[in-house]
């Protein structure tokens, strides 16, 4: 357990901890704002500081499909996209859960053309929700830093064999300069030792992969994916729960701040959740008896840790940074609504979508939204969501 | 192909990697490409197949056809998963996470996989340069969805999506050169290759697997289905367009052409697409326009061929 800390660029960092992992392939294609993650990488391997293969492919499908197959040979696989990269890979992003490929990605997270922008929100990730990934949502460098060892020990475990993305705001995160503590090779080795995979493509034991299935068959083949995703969730937190006990920086599925004694709370994932907690603190010194609810396990999604910590409280103000368009809000709020449907205790819920395109939501902005959204939760004017700044 | 002046079967590998059992159409000549082309490469070998009538005829799951280690994932981009197999054995292979072995990277697609929606793929990993062998089977349309036309379908050719009519003669565009493509990326290893000719199609598939770095094979595939053709015709037609000169048989290693089959006489084209069903509607002068388009590109690999 280190404790020294080193101010360094979140994107870097994340790098770094991907050398650590000792991963054998990185394929990845170029996209704003992921560069500086997959270049530092570069560096590392023409440095000879990191022995892996580096493949600069010709697109992010080729991205997905050059990580599956280093990933069908046994091979311990990074890569990292962004927004168009993510939808132009989405057919193999899917196919990769599918196949049980441990590919690890961090996902900087931006906004969806049209029109083009390169800033931060929360619509490429929310294109992929259903593929069948474990997504995990961090907040700040320490937490990028960390996830990329967690990350790997999830996706690799026998009973998990799947996909798992890095989710972090692009710009916003992967562009800051944070302090972070590195964690030494030793300890890393020790929480994810070398990677041996059961069904690999190898001449001396031929298997078959990808083949196609009749209706007969296809079914069962989604059950089991489901299930896939749905037993990896005591294995994540077994995962955080050692990385604390050897780190003592400890993770959950679903945080809270000052939930406890509140009479209401603030929903967000992401970045979002850095300010919030500053915003709540300030309210509270001004009487305001509010929690803030910050969810970063995405999938599978944390039904009991997130109505243990809001069933009971009288509402929420659940920030989404994506649109489900012609929908009943932005993703997050419709699966917390979902999840606390005919649920006992369940607190009257509005939504907000703010942060578009990188659209800054300063500590202003929350306040407003906390202290309108409250007034707006009390009424019974609380369907649909809600454009947060929106002009004219 | 000139060394062998017996031909005899039981020249041929005995080992099957693909077995029998498997659900391709009668008279298939792009499966018995599949199964040379495995003949040629041996046990060490890994398999990327495209989405297609080889990947859907071998593996209905829980069944496969395939003794090697074989992966599908999706229908453009088996040129890739291939370039990851051989990027991550390589790393392993280097940090001693793996025994050191010459194996056979192979990924496989047809026309449709190759010419059009895999060709960015394709290319991306010609261009890096992987130990890799791609062999495209070419059977001029989209046949496992129902004979639509490629960029591979040739001019004049009548598909579902190309069909001859009143105001149509069918395909009219000319056949994308995909192992001109191939040549243009200066890999050490391009072919051309059709099953009918089996002791070239081994001979070639074997030096596009020695040769260090990526080669291109392009195997003319006979569909009965498709050309409309009688199934017991297919290796017939794959003789004819050879001898046609509709498709030649040669290589260029590191650049250098070399014709490895020199029809003798050089038969009609007239031979060759009378009898197949997608040509019936042609008139006389679509023909000789096929002629002379089939002769010009003969003779330009002819030259290219005879200044080595």
């Amino acid at each position: 357990m280190s404790t020294v800390r080193r101010g360094v660029e979140v994107s870097i960092a994340m790098a770094d901890a991907v050398a650590q992992a000792d991963v054998d392939v990185i394929a990845a294609y170029p996209i704003t704002p992921q560069t500086h993650i997959v270049e530092h990488l570069a560096d590392i391997v023409a440095e000879g500081e990191l022995d892996a293969e580096f493949v600069p492919v010709e697109s992010e499908h080729s991205a997905m499909s050059v990580c599956c197959g280093s990933s069908a040979v046994g091979a311990r696989t990074f890569t990292s996209t962004s927004s168009q990269g993510l939808a132009l890979m989405s057919e193999i992003f899917f196919i990769a859960a599918a196949m049980r490929f441990p590919i690890v990605m961090a996902l900087a997270n931006r906004s969806l053309s049209s029109p083009l922008s390169i800033w931060n929100d929360h619509t490429d990730v929310m294109m992929v929700r259903d593929a069948g990934w474990i997504h995990i949502f961090v907040e700040n460098g320490q937490e990028a830093y960390d996830s990329i060892f967690y990350a790997f020990r999830i996706a690799e475990d026998p009973q998990v064999m799947l996909p798992v993305a890095i989710n972090l705001d692009g710009f916003i995160l992967t562009h800051m300069v944070e302090p972070v503590v590195y964690e030494d090779n030793d300890l890393i080795k020790k929480y994810i030792p070398e990677f041996k995979m059961k069904n690999t493509l190898h001449p001396d034991h031929p298997v078959s992969m990808g083949c196609f299935a009749m209706p007969e068959i296809y079914t069962e083949t989604q059950m089991s994916r489901e299930a896939g995703v749905v037993n990896s969730y005591p294995v994540i937190l077994k995962a955080w729960e050692e990385w604390g006990g050897l780190t003592g920086r400890h993770y959950k599925p679903v945080e809270t701040h000052r939930v406890e004694d509140a009479e209401y709370c603030i929903v967000t994932m992401g970045s979002f959740g850095e300010t919030a907690m500053e915003v709540a603190d300030q309210l509270r010194e001004e009487g305001e008896k509010i929690g803030v609810v910050k969810i970063r396990l995405w999938r599978p999604f944390p039904f009991e840790e997130l109505r243990k910590a809001v069933l009971g409280k009288k509402y929420l103000i659940v920030i989404d940074r994506a649109i489900s368009f012609g929908g009943p809000g932005g993703p997050l709020a419709l699966e917390i609504r979902s999840a606390l449907y005919n649920k006992k205790g369940a607190p009257s819920i509005v939504n907000y979508v703010a942060g578009l395109a990188g659209r800054d939501v300063s500590r202003k902005d929350f306040r407003d939204i906390i202290l309108e959204g409250k007034k707006k939760a009390a009424s019974d004017d609380t369907d649909g969501f809600i454009l947060y700044g929106l002009r004219g | 192909m000139d060394k062998y002046s017996v031909f005899s079967a039981r020249l041929i590998e005995q080992t099957e990697y693909l077995t029998s059992g498997h659900r391709a159409c009668q008279g298939c000549a792009e499966v018995l490409a599949v199964r040379l082309v495995l003949k040629a490469l041996g046990r060490d070998t890994i398999v990327a197949m495209s989405t297609g009538c080889m990947e859907i005829i071998s593996s209905p799951l829980p069944l496969t056809s395939w003794k090697l280690p074989w992966i599908h994932n999706a229908f453009e981009n088996s040129a890739a998963v291939i370039s990851g197999c051989e990027s991550g054995m390589k790393a392993m292979m280097r940090k001693g996470k793996l025994p050191a072995k010459k194996i056979n990277f192979t990924a496989m697609g047809g026309d449709g996989a190759t010419a059009d929606i895999g060709m960015g793929a394709l290319s991306g990993a010609l261009e890096r340069g992987h130990d890799m062998v791609y062999v495209c089977y070419d059977n001029e349309a989209y046949m496992n969805t129902g004979i639509q036309r490629s960029s591979s379908t040739p001019y004049g050719a009548s598909t579902t999506t190309s069909p001859a009519g009143k105001a149509s003669m069918g395909q009219h565009t000319q056949k994308k050169n995909m192992t001109q493509v191939a040549v243009a990326h200066n890999i050490p290893y391009v072919a051309t290759a059709c099953p009918s000719f089996p002791f070239d199609l081994i001979d070639k598939v074997k030096r596009a697997a020695e040769m260090p770095g990526p080669a291109y094979v392009h195997i003319m595939s006979v569909c009965p289905t498709g050309w409309r053709i009688p199934p017991e015709d297919a290796i017939r037609y794959g003789r004819l367009a050879v001898d046609s000169c509709m498709f030649p048989l040669y290589e260029v290693v590191n650049g250098k052409y070399r014709l490895t089959y020199r029809p003798n006489p050089i038969i009609p084209i007239r031979d060759y697409l009378s009898g197949q069903g997608r040509y019936r509607h042609l008139t006389e002068p679509d023909i000789e326009k096929i002629n002379d388009m089939v002769g010009r590109e003969y003779q330009r690999i002819v030259k290219m061929s005879d200044e080595v």
